[in-house]
């Protein structure tokens, strides 16, 4: 049992409405208006978000741990 | 057509095992990875375009530079030696081939372009690249995130979908703009329009000769107001999506200056065009480098005269002859 949290965004400026994240995870993503928007803005640890995030053609999705900050995707 | 069993193609497999396999080469093909090939695609856009000028008017645009550019592209990406090209473009002409008949000759392509892929692969083991080709074999020898039969499947798809979607399309969309000289005249009066034009023919120009593949339901859903039954198919269709009129504004009319301009011609969801950030960049540099170096470029034939290859899953010209 861990506390940590992640933080899922999603950058509009970005993000083309592929909806390859919506389509992979449709629990976590969905399409409104032509953009992906987190089904919730934090998620406990997931690799299966990590994983939408690093499918993501624009690298429009950020996750971040919610305690430290810390980028977990995209890798740099 | 009887139908051919492929079971580990990505274009049509679920997550997750969609995923495990998008996921081994989607950070090659982000719009910031392929922004890095801008410079070597330009360089090979520049040469094709010296030896076409250089050999004179009129020329085939299609197989001076809509076809070797994205094979040469796909080629060095993948580590597939480009000098091999006239080998396997006869497989994946025949690969995309709809015509029933020679069904046999469909199957043997396949195997050809399997048993070429596997005899890449195998010279991987004996000296690593870090090339894509390579990098697949690592996550297969190292990691075992894939099979072998995924990791040959996953070369061919890569491959030919590399290059014979950007291939037709390049010669459909100079074929439109020249066929439409008020089109190439406004491109020619300001070249930054190419991005937004690239767009609005991606939505405008279908890709597919036919219907896209058909999509089976993995439980039951409504969709478009009717219910899918768990196990029906659905063929969706990705031109008549990019006219709706309750998105686009003037659907039927090519505005190169359209602004909000959502369309599906890379497709959408799990299945979204993992090449898309290629393929623009591709399509940019060939349209942007024709304006700039061929402004005066006009069909060498009447629109009506030029033949288009016909019982194929994509739709493009056999040959575009041009002038300049």
């Amino acid at each position: 049992m861990t506390d940590t949290r992640w933080r899922i965004t999603v950058d509009h400026d970005v993000c083309i409405g592929s909806a390859v994240c919506a389509g992979t995870l449709p629990n976590r993503f969905k399409i409104v208006n032509d953009k992906s928007v987190p089904v919730e803005s934090e998620v406990e640890p997931d690799d299966d978000v990590l994983g939408a995030a690093e499918s993501c053609p624009m690298e429009a999705i950020l996750i971040v741990d919610a305690g430290t900050g810390a980028v977990l995707a995209p890798e740099v | 057509m009887p139908p051919i069993e492929q079971e580990t193609s990505i274009l049509s497999m679920d997550p997750p095992e969609h995923s495990r396999l998008r996921k081994l080469v989607a950070r090659a093909f982000t719009a910031r990875q392929i922004e890095r090939l801008r410079p070597r695609t330009q360089a090979i856009v520049d040469d094709l375009l010296d030896r076409m000028i250089a050999a004179g008017s009129p020329a085939d645009l299609a197989e001076s530079l809509a076809w070797p550019l994205p094979i040469t592209v796909i080629c060095e990406l993948l580590g597939v030696p480009v000098e091999d090209r006239d080998r396997f473009r006869v497989w994946t002409d025949r690969l995309l081939s709809l015509s029933g008949t020679e069904i046999e000759q469909t199957m043997q392509a396949r195997e050809s372009l399997d048993a070429y892929l596997a005899d890449l692969i195998a010279q991987r083991r004996v000296e690593p690249t870090d090339d894509l080709l390579g990098q697949l074999v690592l996550a297969r020898d190292e990691d075992e995130r894939l099979s072998e039969g995924e990791l040959v499947a996953f070369g061919v798809t890569l491959l030919v979908a590399g290059h014979e979607t950007t291939a037709n399309q390049t010669g459909n969309f100079v074929f439109l703009l020249l066929d439409q000289p008020q089109l190439w005249q406004q491109l020619v009066g300001d070249p930054d329009l190419v991005p937004a034009a690239v767009e609005e023919l991606t939505r405008f120009v279908p890709l597919g000769a036919s219907a896209a593949f058909a999509r089976i339901a993995t439980e039951d859903l409504e969709l478009g107001g009717r219910l899918v039954r768990k196990g029906e198919s659905v063929v969706t269709t990705i031109a008549s999506a990019n006219r709706d009129e309750t998105v686009f504004d003037r659907p039927d009319e090519i505005n190169l200056t359209r602004e909000q301009n959502p369309h599906v011609g890379f497709g959408h969801g799990v299945h979204h065009c993992l090449g898309a950030p290629l393929a623009r960049l591709e399509l940019q540099l060939a349209v942007g480098t024709l304006v700039r170096r061929l402004p005066g470029l006009r069909l060498a034939v009447p629109a009506d005269d030029v033949a288009w290859r016909v019982d194929r899953l994509v739709r493009g010209v056999r040959a575009l002859p041009v002038a300049w």
